[in-house]
C-alpha cells in the first residue's frame, strides 16, 4: 500500500504492531481510510481484529508503528505524540466507539435521555431543555420509542441498547466512528434491522468507520473497502465486491466459501 | 448540654493536640498544598484517630495541625453545639490541648462543622474545618480512582451533568439538596461535603479559609478565602436554595435553615433554626417565633 505525502486520507496506519509478551496481536498493519469511507476488517476470532481496533482508537498504545489522523482543517498528525489531553478530547468529539457489548458502551444505571446527553454535557452544552430535544431527536432516528427516554438501557431489549450506544456515539456528529461487532450477540431479525439503521446514518452523515466484523454479511451491507486479517497480518485488501465475489488469498478463500448462501 | 464544669481538664500527658509534631507537619503541607491549588484533592497519610472513620477523624486531624495554643474551638455537628459529636471532639481537644473553646460563633477562631456552615458571616481571622466523609464528587458515577483522577486532570466535568441531567428527568427539578457539586475558582469539580445546598452561597468569596478533612478517604482539600464558589447548573434550570414558608418556631427567623421535629405521635412537628447559637442570640436578642409566642401568652 502506498502512503504518498499530501495525501487526503483521514486516518493512516502504517507499520503498526502489538505483541503481549511473545504473542502476536497485530503485526505490521498499513492501510489507509479516505473522509466517508467505510472499512471493513473481517478475520475470524483470534485473527486480531480488535486489538488492531483498539490500537487505532488510541486505547492501547502500539509495540511499534504510527497511526495518524487529520484533525478538521489540520495536517496528518500520530495520534500517540499527542498528549492524553489531546488524544480524549478527539476520541470525545471526532471520534466514536461503538462496543459489541452494549453494556460497555453504555451507562447502565442512567435514563437513555442522559446516555444521549452525556456527550454534549461533554462538550459544554449546559442548557437542559436542547439536550432533551436532541435526545429525543435521536431516539427517534435509531427507532427507539421516545416514550422510554426515561428509562434506564437495563430495562432495554439487546437491540434497544445497541440502538442507544449508536444514538449516543453519533449525537456529537463524529467524523471517524469505530464498531466492534456492532451487531454481534443479537438475534438474525434485530440484527437485520440494526444494519439497516446503521446504514441510513452513515449516509445520511457522511461516517467514516473502521469496522471490525467476523460476519461477511455485515461487511458486505455496510463496507466500501475491506481487509481481510489472518494471524494479526493483512493476507488482503480491497473493495468489498472484488474480494467477496474474485477472493485472491487462499484464507480470503476459505472465509468466502464458508458463507451459507441463501 | 456541656459546661466547663463537666469539661475535661487539659491532661498534658498528650503531645498538643493529640497528634505528634511530625505527622502535624505532614498534614500542614497537605493543607498549603491545598490551599495553593483551590479545590484540588490533596493525598495525606491520614492517621489513626482515637474514634471510628466516618465520626470526623478528617476534620479533626485538620484541625490538631492548624489548632494554637491561643485558638477557641467551636465544633458543630448538623449546626449543633449540643449534639454527642460535636460535644465529644469539643472535650477532646480541651482534654489533649487545653484550648478555650466556645459555642459562640463569632468568639471562635476555629470552626469545625459536619453538615452546616454558621448562619452569622465567618471572618477573615477565622478558619472553617470541614469533617468530609466522601471526598469525590464524581464517585457516585465513576467507581475507578483512576479514572476520577483523570477526569479532574483534563478537567472533563460533563459526567457531573449527567447527573443533573438525570435529578431533572426523573424529579422534574435538581434534586439535589446536599452535597451539592461545586466548581472552585472556575476550575475544580469539589464536593463540598453533606452541606445542604442552602449553604452553598455561603462558600462563595467567603472572607474565612475553608479546609476539608476526609479521614477514611486520606485527602485534604481547601478553597482559600474571597474564591469563586459556582454552584453548577443549567441554564434553563438554575441552581437554588431551599426555602421555608413558615420561620422558626422559636426565634421567628425566615432566613435560616430550618429543622423539621416531630413533637409527639399526633403529626406534631416543629421548625426550628439548626444553627443553635444562632437561634440562641436571636432569642437572647428578644426575637419569638410562633411557639415561643404562644407559650408566653
Amino acid at each position: 500500500m502506498t502512503s504518498t505525502p499530501n495525501t487526503n486520507a483521514l486516518l493512516r496506519a502504517s507499520g503498526l504492531s502489538k505483541f503481549y509478551g511473545g504473542q502476536v496481536g497485530c503485526f505490521d498493519v498499513a492501510f489507509e481510510l479516505w473522509p466517508g469511507e467505510v472499512l471493513a476488517i473481517v478475520g475470524e476470532s483470534g485473527s486480531g481484529k480488535t486489538t488492531l481496533l483498539n490500537c487505532l482508537a488510541g486505547h492501547i498504545i502500539p509495540t511499534s508503528g504510527v497511526v495518524e489522523y487529520r484533525r478538521h482543517g489540520e495536517i496528518m498528525r500520530n495520534i500517540f505524540k499527542m498528549t492524553e489531553a489531546e488524544r480524549r478530547s478527539l476520541q470525545r468529539t471526532e471520534w466514536g466507539l461503538v462496543h459489541q457489548n452494549p453494556a460497555d458502551g453504555l451507562r447502565m444505571t442512567v435514563s437513555a435521555g442522559a446516555n444521549i446527553g452525556e456527550r454534549l454535557m461533554a462538550l459544554g452544552v449546559r442548557h437542559y431543555g436542547d439536550i432533551r430535544s436532541a435526545a429525543l431527536e435521536w431516539l427517534e432516528r435509531v427507532e427507539i420509542d421516545t416514550e422510554r427516554i426515561d428509562c434506564r438501557p437495563e430495562t432495554f431489549s439487546g437491540g434497544m441498547r445497541q440502538r442507544l450506544q449508536i444514538a449516543r456515539t453519533l449525537v456529537t456528529r463524529p467524523r471517524l466512528v469505530f464498531m466492534d461487532e456492532p451487531t454481534g450477540g443479537l438475534d438474525v431479525s434485530v440484527q437485520a434491522r440494526v444494519l439497516d439503521t446503521l446504514r441510513g446514518l452513515v449516509t445520511d452523515l457522511g461516517l467514516s468507520v473502521v469496522l471490525v466484523t467476523h460476519d461477511l454479511g455485515v461487511a458486505r451491507l455496510l463496507a466500501d473497502r475491506m481487509v481481510v486479517m489472518k494471524d494479526g497480518q493483512i493476507v488482503e485488501d480491497g473493495l468489498t465486491d472484488q474480494i467477496l465475489e474474485d477472493p485472491q488469498h487462499a484464507y480470503s478463500q476459505l472465509l468466502v466459501s464458508a458463507i451459507l448462501s441463501a | 448540654m456541656s459546661t466547663a464544669a463537666e469539661a475535661p481538664k487539659y491532661d498534658p500527658a498528650y503531645n498538643f493536640a493529640f497528634l505528634d509534631e511530625q505527622t502535624k507537619r505532614m498534614i500542614r503541607r497537605a493543607i498549603l498544598k491545598a490551599i495553593a491549588i483551590p479545590g484540588y484533592q490533596v493525598p495525606f497519610a491520614s492517621r489513626e484517630m482515637p474514634m471510628p472513620y466516618g465520626w470526623g477523624t478528617g476534620g479533626m486531624q485538620v484541625t490538631a495541625a492548624i489548632l494554637g495554643p491561643e485558638d477557641r474551638l467551636k465544633v458543630i455537628d448538623q449546626g449543633a453545639d449540643d449534639t454527642t459529636n460535636a460535644v465529644s471532639i469539643r472535650n477532646f481537644f480541651r482534654r489533649t490541648a487545653g484550648v478555650e473553646t466556645t459555642e459562640r460563633t463569632a468568639d471562635a477562631t476555629i470552626i469545625q462543622t459536619r453538615h452546616r456552615i454558621p448562619e452569622l458571616p465567618l471572618r477573615e481571622d477565622q478558619i472553617l474545618v470541614y469533617q468530609v466523609p466522601i471526598p469525590e464528587p464524581l464517585r457516585f458515577l465513576e467507581p475507578r480512582e483512576t479514572e476520577t483522577r483523570t477526569l479532574h486532570a483534563l478537567k472533563e466535568y460533563g459526567l457531573m451533568h449527567v447527573k443533573l441531567y438525570e435529578d431533572i428527568a426523573i424529579h422534574g427539578h435538581i434534586a439535589t439538596t446536599y452535597a451539592y457539586p461545586v466548581q472552585v475558582s472556575g476550575r475544580y469539580i469539589t464536593d463540598p461535603s453533606p452541606t445542604p445546598k442552602f449553604d452553598n452561597p455561603k462558600m462563595n468569596h467567603m472572607p474565612a479559609l475553608q479546609l476539608f478533612g476526609a479521614g477514611r478517604e486520606k485527602r485534604i482539600y481547601a478553597i482559600p478565602p474571597y474564591t469563586e464558589v459556582a454552584s453548577l447548573d443549567f441554564e434553563d434550570h438554575p441552581f437554588t436554595i431551599q426555602a421555608w414558608d413558615r420561620p422558626c418556631d422559636i426565634c421567628g427567623a425566615e432566613d435560616t435553615f430550618l429543622d423539621e421535629m416531630v413533637t409527639d405521635d399526633q403529626g406534631g412537628r416543629m421548625f426550628i433554626c439548626s444553627d443553635s447559637d444562632h437561634c440562641e442570640r436571636r432569642r437572647t436578642a428578644g426575637h419569638t417565633g410562633p411557639m415561643t409566642r404562644d407559650a408566653a401568652e
